[in-house]
């Protein structure tokens, strides 16, 4: 459901834009950056926030 | 696209346990560029009518009864530990606090993502139900034949 709502929310932008995505550790974080490359978006960043929680930046 | 990954799943269970397994499984196919279809049938229309709660949906005094005893995707019970209706309220007191997605909210998704819906003729006619009843994502009503046409050289599932 993770990258669901990261897809929808990416559908919604323009080329170019930047989405950033909050994400816990595990399946989450394996799987959006992984599924957002495949898709052809640019992952710009992985950083760690704070305890579980990962910031993915994504480029459309 | 003729080498796009296609998923088809065929909804025949209105429970909600088992409409969450068909659309969580349509839209995460969805999201990753699968072609989905999914084919409801029997109880699985109650989660596509436009009407979710209770009503008396049907042709004649015997199917509004059926339309209003199986009502729509807001009244649908669990497979088991339904406990007369109290069961879905604790799978979705138990799912919101884990932040897991709603029934309605993954419904949402699948029209956001242009998830192909489908009704199936031949249960709608016993159930009196006509493709008004439906929300209008809907995009066809069909019968065995061409849902195989439309799920030929993909994966199928039966939910």
């Amino acid at each position: 459901m993770t990258f669901v709502k990261t897809k929808i929310e990416l559908s919604k932008l323009s080329n170019g834009d930047i989405l950033e995505v909050l994400l816990t550790e595990g399946e989450p974080l394996d799987n959006v950056p992984r599924n957002a490359k495949e898709q052809g978006y640019h992952v710009l960043s992985v950083e760690h926030v704070e305890g579980t929680t990962h910031k993915v930046v994504i480029k459309k | 696209m003729a080498d796009q990954k296609k998923l088809s799943i065929i909804a025949f269970s209105g429970d909600f346990d088992k409409l969450t397994a068909v659309f969580t499984l349509g839209t995460g196919a969805a999201a990753v560029g699968y072609e989905v279809n999914i084919f409801f049938t029997f109880w699985g229309l109650d989660a596509i009518k436009q009407k979710q709660g209770r009503s008396f949906t049907g042709g004649n005094w015997l199917t509004k009864l059926f339309g209003f005893m199986m009502g729509g995707l807001k009244v649908t019970p669990t497979s088991r530990f339904n406990f007369l209706g109290a069961g879905p309220k604790i799978f979705r007191y138990l799912m919101r606090k884990n932040n897991v997605a709603m029934l309605e909210e993954l419904v949402g998704a699948a029209k956001a993502l242009g998830i192909n819906l489908y009704a199936c003729e031949m249960a709608m006619h016993v159930l009196g139900l006509k493709k008004e009843d439906f929300i209008p994502e809907v995009k066809d009503v069909l019968g065995v034949a061409s849902f195989l046409k439309l799920s030929e050289g993909g994966q199928t599932l039966f939910i």
